[in-house]
């Protein structure tokens, strides 16, 4: 088990340091540092000092080594742009981005797995045929523009709903939340709705195939034959072993949807990391993007590890398996 | 392909027969036919690529001639409705062009930057994959440890990155001329993991069969045995993969040029009108970005229907 881990660790953390290491060349090698600090007047014996003063003339590796050092105290520098430090931009972004990805994951388990249950259990029936038809198409229609169809039917047409920003937010301490006000609510619900309805028809789809897949082993049988409830069997026998793949899948989806919020956020002018990075994109802003790829690496890897140890600690059979092949 | 043809649909006269006959009869036909959803996902596809193929010849009006462009039409709605013009069915975008015919111009775009972006990876990724499987050791813990890394980002986040600092890097001038590469090469760049990975995994299978020995033994040249022995018997699982990234490689085109990292609205694919038409759907201007949504929706689910069927079709254990 810790050999597990330790595993496990030294390659997660030799994932962030490739991460870092591509932050790192866009941060160093695309423009010249220099030239985006000082004026066209100031003559190459001062750019020289300047260079040799903010270490820039450092062989490769230290450079590398004092980068990392910073990013890990989450130092990125300046952003061109907005000429402020970028961690201070990322820490006020990023709670917007939490909420709406942890909104979207919560709707998308809440209403992906029952509707899994129900299409794995009444195979043929009316509604499975009809929800894993609509599931086909909400994997087919593209996310920006399940966006754009919701806006214009709940903004435009009707007028329920905001179609873009966030409402009136409350700051406490340095976090921001929507979630206390009416109006903060009313604007999450849409671009939850469309960051969600992806990953919900993925979570569907994979309980109904686990389902089928449990329904038909022995001891679902065996558990029939002595009787015991429709519900018992169900939910007591065959839900409980679906689950497992259904964490893990789940688990990593939320690194996607983190990912995809990028676009969510685009179409609903959602102030959160991923329409910051788009502007980054946009207006060439090299500190923003290198400090986004390093924190979006940063979850994803976290996600991944967090998911493999937990999928270790459920599944039973995987630590038998380890021990027989580490003792034989 | 041999192995399509299951051994009870190979016809009783031994006589070679034209390659449409022997088609006809074959296991994938039949399969074909079985399914409505196929066959209309196979219909759907053929009018929206052949409306693609053809749009210089079938769209009404030409969206990029700017003597026949006028501002007085722009934002007419569709036809049938009141104040529609049945010069323009669809009716016109901001720049008073004929939707209709800008998203024939622009399913054009999308369907060359999908392809090309589909033949790019699949070239990348047979390539490393065989490298890879063939002389194992360094190369394969090389080429799969990258390949690990990159599985564990979504392919559109790092399509996205890569596409996003080619703009940063390239002064503005470059830019305009090579976008289009650029995204191709992007896509590419984010999708060869699947074929790398399926490639190798054959490949290494192969490796040990019989007639590769037979060809190593009788001193054919490595670099032959590969492509002429091996490749063959890989890239059946490779076609498949191909179609259902087809599906995906239009999806991220799409998504970046919305974005505004993709294409610019002189060069507008399908993902470009949507973006266009987004900025006016605010002011109840719907039919700009709709109608290229519904094509795009249209297209990306009848091939991902077709690369389902294709996979199940070459899938004898689900038969």
């Amino acid at each position: 088990m810790l050999a597990f881990i330790i595993q496990r660790l030294f390659q997660s953390v030799l994932v962030m340091l490739t991460v870092a290491l591509i932050a790192f060349a866009l941060f160093n090698y695309v423009g010249d540092p220099i030239n985006n600090m000082v004026g066209q007047d100031t003559t190459q014996a001062d750019r020289e000092r300047l260079r040799q003063d903010l270490g820039l003339n450092a062989p490769f590796v230290v450079q590398f080594a004092r980068f990392v050092g910073h990013a890990v105290q989450g130092n990125f520098g300046l952003s061109y742009q907005q000429a402020r430090p970028v961690g201070q931009i990322i820490l006020e972004k990023m709670p917007a981005t939490l909420e709406l990805s942890f909104m979207a994951a919560f709707l998308a388990l809440l209403l992906g797995v029952p509707m899994g249950i129900y299409t794995g259990l009444h195979r043929s029936s009316w509604g499975s045929q009809a929800l894993l038809a609509i599931s086909l198409v909400g994997v087919s229609l593209p996310t920006f523009l399940i966006g754009i169809l919701l806006i214009l039917i709940f903004a435009v047409l009707l007028g329920w709903l905001p179609s873009f920003g966030r409402g009136a937010v409350v700051h406490i301490g340095w976090w921001t939340t929507g979630f206390l006000t009416a109006e903060g609510w009313r604007a999450i619900i849409l671009p939850a709705i469309t960051l969600a309805l992806f990953q919900m028809t993925l979570i569907m789809r994979l309980v109904r195939a686990e389902m089928i897949e449990v329904l038909r082993t022995d001891y679902i049988k065996f558990a029939r034959a002595r009787g015991l409830s429709n519900r018992a069997v169900n939910f007591g026998h065959a839900l409980k072993n679906t689950l497992v793949p259904v964490i893990t899948i789940t688990g990593l989806q939320l690194g996607s949807i983190i990912a995809f919020a990028v676009i969510t956020e685009t179409v609903f002018q959602w102030p959160g990391m991923g329409l910051m990075f788009i502007q980054a994109v946009s207006f060439a802003d090299i500190p923003v993007m290198a400090a986004y790829l390093v924190l979006v690496g940063f979850f994803f890897v976290i996600i991944n590890l967090v998911v493999d140890l937990l999928y270790y600690a459920v599944d039973p059979r995987l630590r038998v398996e380890r021990e027989i092949a580490a003792g034989g | 392909m041999a192995e399509i043809t299951a051994p009870g649909a190979v016809s009783p006269s031994a006589v070679p027969r034209p390659g449409w006959a022997r088609f006809a009869d074959s296991d994938l036909w039949w399969s074909f036919r079985r399914s409505p959803v196929t066959v209309v996902a196979a219909s759907v596809a053929c009018v929206i690529i052949g409306a693609a193929l053809l749009a210089p010849l079938i769209a009404p009006h030409d969206p990029y001639d700017l003597a026949s462009v006028s501002l007085l039409d722009a934002t007419d709605p569709p036809a049938w409705l009141p104040g529609g013009n049945w010069s323009y069915l669809l009716g016109t975008d901001n720049q008073g062009r004929d939707v209709l015919s800008t998203i024939f111009y622009g399913t054009r775009v999308s369907l060359l930057v999908g392809c090309s972006a589909v033949l790019l990876s699949m070239l990348l990724g047979v390539t490393l994959g065989l490298i890879a499987g063939w002389r194992g050791g360094i190369a394969d813990t090389m080429i799969m440890r990258v390949a690990d890394v990159q599985l564990s980002f979504p392919a559109i986040l790092i399509a996205l990155l890569i596409d996003g600092v080619a703009h940063s890097l390239l002064p503005r001038e470059v830019q305009t001329r090579i976008t289009l590469y650029v995204l191709i090469a992007a896509i590419a760049l984010s999708y060869w993991v699947h074929f790398a990975r399926t490639v190798r995994g054959s490949a290494m299978v192969e490796r040990s069969k019989e007639y590769i020995q037979a060809a190593r033994v009788i001193g054919v040249h490595p670099a032959r045995i590969v492509i002429g022995h091996l490749l063959p018997n890989v890239i059946g699982p490779v076609l498949v993969i191909a179609t259902i990234n087809l599906a995906t490689a239009i999806l991220t085109e799409a998504t970046l040029s919305f974005l505004g990292v993709g294409l610019p609205p002189t060069e507008p694919s399908l993902g470009t009108l949507i973006r266009v038409g987004n900025d006016y759907l605010l002011s109840g201007d719907w039919w700009i970005s709709v109608f290229p949504g519904t094509v795009l929706a249209l297209l990306i689910l009848s091939v991902n229907l077709l690369g389902d069927w294709l996979r199940d079709a070459f899938n004898p254990k689900l038969r």
